[in-house]
This record gives structure tokens, C-alpha cells and sequence, in this order.
């Protein structure tokens, strides 16, 4: 095969994979049967420590939630387990009006006009809702408001400099700034003031983008209700396992006027020659083939399976069940949060600020407490001086609806041993 | 008329003193086929001669508009929002698109009505 493809040897075939990244041998006995062979991955395996969900206190962008059997019963249909995403209307009215019902969800959740059939992830919404700020406003920067997910940032700042757009860390844009970036609850957890942030945008004829978490919306104002632009986020929580940060679902919604700047796929209702109800790609005019170089986006196709889990998990938990799962996750972390300020040597890094379901502290040596934790079986807070060196000995709890009360219990009783 | 001037990209321009009504051909709009969207310029944007000032969608493409003189624009035909057929249906008077306030006058290797007919005529390029 080696001399059809017209390559000497292995080496010669991988030359454009990085050496650092090529695996040099396994570590296995020669000749073993795929029993064999399967018997010792999974000797191998078992020594992987798994943290237990109840046990994880930490989220950074990515969080344990509970997911109904109905979302796997629903996404294992091969009518939607497809390689690819079919979006002729005369074949595909089931994945169409699947897209079109995640829109809808997403456009209720964020109290905005519109919103697409999905992006990537919540680092790749962000970047294209900025260059829709840049677009529609023909501005050359945008500012972003401190603890955007440092990562979200890294995602926006190579989209810059790809379109020639400045990025700025602050909350003062000017005359020069497209939009106003902000995340609530930001990176620490901390929930930002929506209205206020909006109208400095406004103020200086910028367009507000509120990154926000889809879960959170169920008990704070909605994007739309404080008036912001352009609402994004990060879709896994909504029916999508953490599995190492991907595939997960982006989602953007904006207000009607700005729906030609929106990027990616957009279905609409629409009703045949006989009334009957169907759906279709809609203003595809937006899109690269047409519009080519002036394009919002080089986004053609969407995260249709990670969207319709998306989708069957929020019509599966309805508003309520949505408001419930949000309810728990906030007092559960305010539960930890004041037991954890109770501590000896920890603090609440914000005690007067509000935050969600995930809160800074301060406690001396950070690390070495939380290896400490780890060999107890659980997962403490995220350290973020790695990003944020100003916050050194500080972590970021997080508690979600599977961290039950006694968790909770569990956490701080370790936690006091650590001391 | 006599004195409707036209650009290679199907735009017209028509000047009474020193105000300039701009639209597009009907050849254009012939080809656009149905107009579904319009998105126009502000009140008091400066133009250059040749700049874009626009977008034109119909159902089968979206084309940029460019500007056949230089000024201030003065006026935006409100009308298109809501109404964007008026410019299939009438794309020399109704269907106007932006009023200007031109900056010395009518710039050079603007076509007339028989020069843009030929090239209508030749398929438009």
C-alpha cells in the first residue's frame, strides 16, 4: 500500500503529522488476540481514577448534569445518527423541523427575535457574534469585559486576527469599539450586571453580546429583556455529556434587525402550494456561497446532533424542570459556599458579589489541597491562576443538581482534614 | 429622459441641481429577479464615486450597490422596507433607492441611455 500511496516507509507516509504528536510504540506483547488484546486495555483502563459525578465540584465552561434517557432514546434514531446533515427541504422535513424547534427553543430561552441552528461550541459562538458587531458596524475593535472563559478569548483573539479586527480587554468602548463583550456568570461564576453592561455598549454605538449559560436563563433575565444585541453560549449542559470538551453545541441569537449578519444555517416555517406546514433553509442570501468574501461567516452547516439533544432536553424538562434544575444548582452552591466560608484559612473571594452556581475562594495553598481532596475521591474547585496570575490560591467551586447534600458534606469534612 | 446617466454595475443616476436620485436598471432587476431585501445606507453617509453604498438580495443572489456619484446621502427611499417589489415593478421611479447631495458633479465614464442599452443589450458585461 506504502508504494501505491508513493511513500517509502511509515515515517515518509506521517511526515506532516508532528513528531510530538506520533506515537512511537505500544506498549503491548507482540501476537496477542483481540481477546487478549482487549483484556489488557482493560486492565489498563481500570487505573484511571474517574471522579464520581456527586463528587465533582469543579465546571470551567463544562458541567456534569443529569441527562434523561429520552435524549440518547431520541439521538440513537439513524433517521437523525446520520454521517451528514441533509438540509434539502424535499428529503429532510424530521431534520429540519428538529433545527427549526431548536431555534425556537433557543430564541424563547434568550428573550431575543432569532436564532440559528447552531454553531460549534460557546468559544466559536462568541468570536462570530463579534464579527457580526464588526460587520454590521464597520468598526475596527471589540471590547471585552474581564473573566470571558480565558479560552472563549484565545477563540476570538485567533478570529481577529484572522479578520483584522482588534481584541481589548475592558468596559469602556468608544467610538472605535462594534460591540461589548461580556460573560454572566463570568469565568469566576459572578453575575454581571446585564442592563448596566448594555447600556455602557449603547452608549458609545456599540452593539451588547452577553455570553451567557443556557441553565442560569431559567432564573436570571433573559439577554433580550435587558436589551443586549446578541446572546451566545455554550449548549452542553442541555442533554450533552462533558466527554473531554467535545462535540459540544454553540448557540447565537440576535434581534431582527441584525438576522442578515447572523451566521451559519437558518430554517424557516413555510407552507407548500397546498398549505400544508413544511420547512426550509431560509435566508440563505447571508452565506458564503452567495455572498462569498462578504460573508458574516465561513459557517455552512451546523451541530445538528449535539443541537437536537439540546432540543429534546428542554422540551423534555419544559420550563419548570428547567427552573427546577437551575433552582437546585443555585442553592446547593450557596449551601457550599457558606459552609466553605466557614473554614479555617478559606474566604469567599467576592462575598458581596452575586454568582450562580459556581463561586471563587481563597485558600492557602490551593494545589496542595486539592491533591489532598483528589485522594479522597473528589474533584475540588478549578485553580485558575494558571490564567489568571492576580488570583493565585484561588478556585472555582461549582455545584450542580448530582452534587447531593451529602456531597456536600463529604467535600467539607475533607476539606477540613486538609487544613 | 435625457439626462439619466448609468454605471457599468446597472446603477442609475438622475441629477436635478445639485441633488442626485440613484437606482438601478431595469435590466438589473430583470436579472435580480424577485427583490426580497434592501439594505441601504444612513442619512448623511459620505460617498465616493464607485463606493458601495448597499446590498440588493433577491431570491437568487445578493449584489452590492455602488454609488455613480460622490455626496452626502440626503434621503433613503423608506418606502423599500416594507415594499422591496417596487423596485421589479417601477426600478426607474418608484423603486428609487438613495437621494444625494452630490460633491462636484457627475464624474467622468458614466454611460449614456444608447451606450447602456448596447451594453445591456450584450449581456451586461
Amino acid at each position: 500500500m506504502l508504494e501505491a500511496l508513493g511513500a517509502g516507509s511509515m515515517d515518509e507516509l506521517l511526515v506532516d503529522v508532528p513528531a510530538s504528536l506520533r506515537l512511537r510504540r505500544l506498549d503491548l506483547a507482540p501476537g496477542l488476540s483481540e481477546l487478549e488484546t482487549m483484556a489488557r486495555v482493560r486492565e489498563l483502563a481500570a487505573r484511571n481514577r474517574v471522579f464520581d459525578d456527586r463528587l465533582t465540584f469543579r465546571g470551567g465552561g463544562v458541567y456534569r448534569r443529569f441527562v434523561p434517557a429520552a435524549v440518547g432514546a431520541v439521538l440513537s434514531k439513524p433517521e437523525f445518527y446520520t454521517a451528514y446533515t441533509p438540509y434539502q427541504p424535499e428529503a429532510s422535513q424530521g431534520t429540519l423541523q428538529a433545527i427549526f424547534e431548536f431555534q425556537t427553543l433557543i430564541a424563547q430561552l434568550t428573550g431575543l427575535d432569532v436564532a440559528n441552528a447552531s454553531l460549534y461550541d460557546g468559544a466559536t459562538a462568541v468570536a462570530e457574534a463579534a464579527m457580526m458587531a464588526v460587520v454590521h458596524t464597520g468598526r475596527p475593535e471589540v471590547v471585552v469585559a474581564p473573566y470571558l472563559h480565558p479560552e472563549y478569548l484565545e477563540v476570538l483573539r485567533c478570529y481577529a486576527e484572522g479578520r483584522g479586527f482588534q481584541v481589548r480587554i475592558g468596559t469602556d468602548p468608544g467610538n472605535d469599539s462594534a460591540a461589548l463583550v461580556f460573560q454572566s456568570p463570568d469565568f469566576l461564576g459572578l453575575i454581571a450586571d446585564g442592563s448596566q453592561v448594555t447600556e455602557l455598549a449603547h452608549a458609545a454605538g456599540a452593539l451588547a453580546i452577553a455570553c451567557v449559560d443556557p441553565i442560569s436563563l431559567a432564573l436570571l433575565a433573559a439577554p433580550g429583556e435587558y436589551g443586549a444585541d446578541i446572546a451566545v453560549g455554550e449548549g452542553q449542559q442541555l442533554g450533552l455529556a462533558p466527554s473531554y470538551g467535545g462535540p459540544h453545541v454553540g448557540f447565537i441569537a440576535c434581534r431582527q434587525e441584525l438576522v442578515r449578519r447572523l451566521p451559519g444555517r437558518l430554517v424557516g416555517e413555510a407552507h407548500d402550494g397546498q398549505g400544508r406546514r413544511g420547512y426550509v433553509l431560509t435566508l440563505t442570501a447571508r452565506e458564503q456561497h452567495i455572498r462569498r468574501e462578504k460573508a458574516t461567516s465561513n459557517i455552512c452547516t451546523n451541530h445538528s446532533l449535539c443541537a437536537l439533544a439540546a432540543s429534546v432536553y428542554l422540551t423534555y424538562m419544559g420550563p419548570d424542570g428547567l427552573r427546577q434544575v437551575a433552582d437546585v444548582s443555585y442553592r446547593r452552591a450557596h449551601a457550599l459556599a457558606d459552609e466553605l466560608s466557614q473554614l479555617p484559612e478559606i474566604e469567599l473571594l467576592h462575598p458581596d458579589r452575586p454568582f450562580f452556581n459556581e463561586f471563587p475562594v481563597r485558600m492557602k495553598n490551593v494545589l496542595h489541597r486539592l491533591r489532598a481532596l483528589e485522594a479522597e475521591g473528589i474533584l475540588g474547585g478549578l485553580p485558575v491562576a494558571r490564567w489568571y496570575p492576580e488570583l493565585e490560591d484561588v478556585a472555582v467551586f461549582c455545584c450542580t443538581e448530582l452534587n447531593d447534600p451529602d456531597a456536600l458534606a463529604q467535600l467539607v469534612a475533607a476539606l477540613r482534614k486538609t487544613v | 429622459m435625457g439626462d439619466r446617466r448609468y454605471t457599468e454595475t446597472h446603477e442609475w443616476v438622475e441629477v436635478a441641481g445639485e441633488v442626485a436620485t440613484v437606482g438601478i436598471t431595469d435590466f438589473a432587476q430583470s436579472q435580480l429577479g424577485d427583490v426580497v431585501f434592501l439594505e441601504l445606507p444612513r442619512q448623511g453617509r459620505k460617498l465616493g464615486a464607485g463606493e458601495s453604498f448597499g446590498v440588493i438580495e433577491s431570491v437568487k443572489a445578493a449584489s452590492d450597490l455602488y454609488a455613480p456619484v460622490a455626496g452626502t446621502v440626503l434621503e433613503v427611499n423608506e418606502r423599500l422596507a416594507a415594499n422591496p417589489e417596487l423596485v421589479n415593478k417601477d426600478p426607474l421611479g418608484e423603486g428609487w433607492l438613495i437621494k444625494v447631495q452630490t460633491e462636484g458633479g457627475l464624474p467622468d465614464g458614466l454611460l449614456d441611455q444608447a451606450a447602456y442599452q448596447k451594453l445591456a443589450e450584450s449581456g451586461g458585461h
